[in-house]
């Protein structure tokens, strides 16, 4: 008998690579490219385009492009001797204008400091792994506006009346010698009339609702006029800067003031009116889809037309109320409008469910809507939230029919300047703010990307 | 709708505009609101230093300077074509400097004052030289670019219907660097616009020496700065620092020798510099006023020969813009 061996693996044998034509980029290629005709087809029209715009482009704005120079003979084929692609010392020499229009030379470190603060507080907001958020999100939409307020325009607003100044009881306040760096006509007014309006709310909670209510009443009049004192202040005090008008900004720093106020002050309020015209209560419904319709009716520039030179003959004599603000306050609204739609297709899309379920687990309207139904709804239209915003970035340079120059309106009077009157002048500058517009919307539509993956998680397929 | 806009504009402004006189109101503001265009190459356009620059600018300047011996002290309003006459009228602005042309219904209609032609442009043909034509009335038969809703198109038809020429045919584009394109790309054979926009427009074309303004001028386009009516004080200010600005080049006064000028024993430079009468007073300021005018922006010769004149890169001769005693139309009434 002879005995035989009989091999057993004590071990699992490392499966084989898939072979070569089926792994890698190989494999990728083939799936995705080349799987089919069709694919095929479209995989060669694509490669048909790229080569029709890639190679111009880089030959226009790399290759041939002049890098530096003095005024226009640098970019006129004659001088130069070749043809010439995109002209950089252009915006070289404007670059000032596109960042910070007329914004004064010996100023402009303000406006850095601005931007500087403001990508230092967003970007660990946008960050996940981040900590102390709410601290950053007071920071950032309640402290970084007021500073940035004050940097931008030099503060130093030298108030004169609160309330009570206004009721026609200016006489009763001390005229203190001028000099001192706060008003303290205005602020001796502001103390009085908190104590009154304190002393107001605490006698009707009294009346209505008892004496227990009269401390609650009294601490919501605080909350409101503490930190309003705060803000007022800040704008009051002279902190030795040049004051400068909003007339002389121009450029980016405009594109980014009304963007940005325009978003953090739409988001808010959009949700604030899409609650209400999905309200029970008529009046508040019927008011919330007269403004939304309102402003979705007219057009922006109709109405930044009017602001700005209609507004102004109505207004009392000597009252003027500032270009950019009227802007600011236009887009606003509108951005609130569109805004409200958004989220109120976001509100429709939660089953009647999660409002019975969160009824019945005792939540009154507020927290049901802050706790259930918002952050649900909200997440179902970050794509079109992130829409709007970019719409709104991109809409900002509607401003410049009411003379107010954003980056492309101070791009279009660089145009005019008689020594860089060349050829290829218009398509680099073109160029340049398309690729400023571009690194904007880009970033904001990848952020929203991650974001709804971050918040999807319970969702994924 | 924008007339009746204009129109309601200008009532209320009756109502609202028409107490304190615009001089003391410049003067308590310390700044002269001038409305500009958005920018138009050699007549407002910002410079490299971010300071607005051009024929029409230094107009305002030289207003500025007149009241408040400092060319500095404008607030400069970019406006587009169709904002420029409501921000008049609603007192945004105290004077429209703006390549304006002056024409009947604006100056009768709109409740404007035109204070004189700063420059009188007119509209001409670009050409390609290859063609080797000598005159414009040798375009017959020629394709022509436009701007459409300019009064460009409208004279063009009048041109060659009052010439009894035919066009292949006109094409418009909706702005100024698509009509350019096009006529660079062929599209046509001419491209016609104010002779002011050619010299700029041909500094965009690849071969500016490829091509040639046709020496004909087909409209009349006589630009100038305006004021709103109801204050003709401030009118006559506008009139008489333009009328100065021309006195001063007839006579020989410049930025940079107006210093010894004043020392001068001629009769006409003592009456325009204030040596001899106090005829800045009746405009509301002192005997000194074009001192100041002439220091701070030069006179008309020097803002021309600045912005727009043969040796900047427009390069527009002066033609009907020259002193009516070398040849062109622009004349100063005298101080007296």
């Amino acid at each position: 008998m002879t005995s035989e061996t009989i091999f057993v693996s004590s071990t699992f044998r490392e499966p084989e690579p898939p072979p070569v034509s089926d792994r890698g980029p190989v494999r990728w290629v083939r799936a995705h490219l080349l799987g089919t005709v069709p694919q095929v087809l479209l995989t060669l029209f694509g490669l048909w385009l790229l080569y029709v715009v890639v190679p111009p482009l880089v030959q226009f704005f790399l290759v041939d492009a002049v890098w530096s120079g003095t005024n226009r003979t640098a970019c006129l084929p004659a001088d130069v001797g070749h043809p010439v692609g995109a002209c950089w010392p252009f915006i070289w020499a404007k670059i000032n204008q596109l960042i910070y229009g007329f914004y004064p030379a010996g100023e402009r470190w303000r406006v850095n400091v601005v931007y500087a603060l403001g990508a230092l507080l967003l970007l660990p907001l946008v960050l996940q792994q981040v900590p102390y958020k709410r601290l950053n999100a007071i920071a950032f939409f309640g402290v970084y506006p007021v500073v940035a307020f004050v940097l931008l325009t030099g503060g130093n607003f030298q108030l004169r009346h609160f309330l009570l100044g206004y009721l026609g009881f200016d006489a009763l306040f001390p005229r203190v010698a001028p000099g001192v760096s706060v008003s303290w006509v205005f602020w001796t007014d502001y103390v009085l009339s908190s104590v009154l309006l304190a002393a107001l709310a605490g006698g009707i909670a009294r009346v209505v609702a008892g004496p227990d209510a009269v401390r609650g009443a009294v601490r919501t009049v605080a909350t409101i006029m503490v930190p309003l004192a705060l803000v007022l202040l800040a704008v009051d005090v002279n902190f030795g800067l040049e004051p400068v008008e909003t007339r002389l900004w121009g450029g980016l720093l405009v594109t980014l003031v009304i963007a940005v106020s325009g978003i953090t002050v739409s988001l808010p309020f959009g949700i604030l009116l899409a609650l209400g015209r999905r309200s029970s209560v008529p009046l508040v419904k019927i008011c919330s889809i007269l403004f939304i319709e309102f402003w979705r009716g007219v057009p922006v520039i109709t109405v930044l037309f009017f602001a700005t030179y209609m507004l102004p003959l109505f207004l009392p004599d000597g009252m003027t109320i500032d270009g950019l603000l009227r802007a600011l306050v236009g887009v606003a609204l509108f951005a609130s409008a569109y805004m409200a739609e958004v989220v109120r297709g976001g509100l429709q899309a939660i089953p009647k469910g999660q409002y019975e379920g969160a009824m019945a687990v005792g939540l009154r309207y507020g927290p049901m809507m802050r706790l259930v139904v918002l952050p649900q709804a909200l997440k179902l239209v970050i794509p079109g939230i992130v829409n709007n915003f970019i719409g709104l970035f991109k809409d900002t340079t509607l401003v410049l029919i009411v003379s107010i120059f954003d980056l492309l309106g101070a791009m279009r009077a660089a145009f005019t300047d008689p020594n860089w009157a060349t050829p290829t002048t218009l398509f680099t500058g073109f160029g340049f703010a398309g690729l400023i517009y571009f690194v904007f919307c880009f970033g904001m539509s990848r952020y929203s990307m991650a974001l709804e993956k971050r918040l999807d998680r319970a969702q994924r397929h | 709708m924008k007339r009746i806009l204009l129109a309601a504009a200008g009532l209320l402004s009756l109502v609202g505009v028409a107490h304190a006189s615009t001089l003391d109101e410049v003067k308590a503001r310390g700044a002269l609101n001038c409305g500009v265009s958005q920018g138009l190459p050699g007549f407002s356009s910002p410079n490299d230093k971010n300071e607005w620059t051009g024929f029409d600018v230094d107009f305002c300047r030289a207003v500025a300077a007149a009241i408040f011996n400092d060319p500095t002290k404008v607030k400069f309003t970019p406006l587009s074509a169709k904002d420029r006459f409501t921000a008049l009228t609603s007192g945004a602005i105290d004077l429209l400097s703006r390549n304006t042309t002056w024409t009947m219904s604006r100056d009768t209609t709109l409740g404007f004052n035109f204070a004189g032609v700063t420059y009188y442009d007119g509209q001409g043909f670009l050409v390609r030289k290859s063609l080797g034509l000598k005159g414009s009335k040798e375009l017959e038969g020629a394709s022509i670019c436009v701007q459409t809703g300019t009064s460009n198109e409208l004279n063009v038809g009048d041109y060659f219907r009052a010439n009894n020429m035919k066009y292949r045919e006109v094409i418009a584009f909706a702005t100024l660097d698509e009509t350019v394109k096009a006529y660079e790309s062929g599209r046509c054979d001419v491209f016609t616009s104010d002779k002011s926009q050619l010299a700029a427009v041909r500094l965009k074309l690849t071969n500016p020496a490829d091509h040639v303004l046709l020496p004909e001028t087909i409209s009349k386009e006589p630009l100038g700065p305006l004021v709103r009516h109801g204050d003709d004080q401030w009118f006559d200010l506008v009139k008489w620092t333009y009328f100065a600005l021309l006195d001063a080049e007839e006579l020989g006064v410049t930025s940079k020798n107006v210093g010894e000028m004043v020392n001068s024993a001629n009769p006409e430079v003592k009456r325009l510099l204030g040596t001899d009468g106090k005829y800045g007073e009746g405009i509301g300021l002192t005997a000194d006023w074009v001192v100041r005018i002439v220091k701070a922006t030069g006179n008309y010769g020097e803002i021309y020969d600045r912005n727009v004149g043969p040796s900047t890169p427009l390069g527009i001769e002066r033609g009907l813009n020259n002193l009516w005693n070398h040849g062109g139309i622009q004349y100063g009434m005298p101080v007296r």
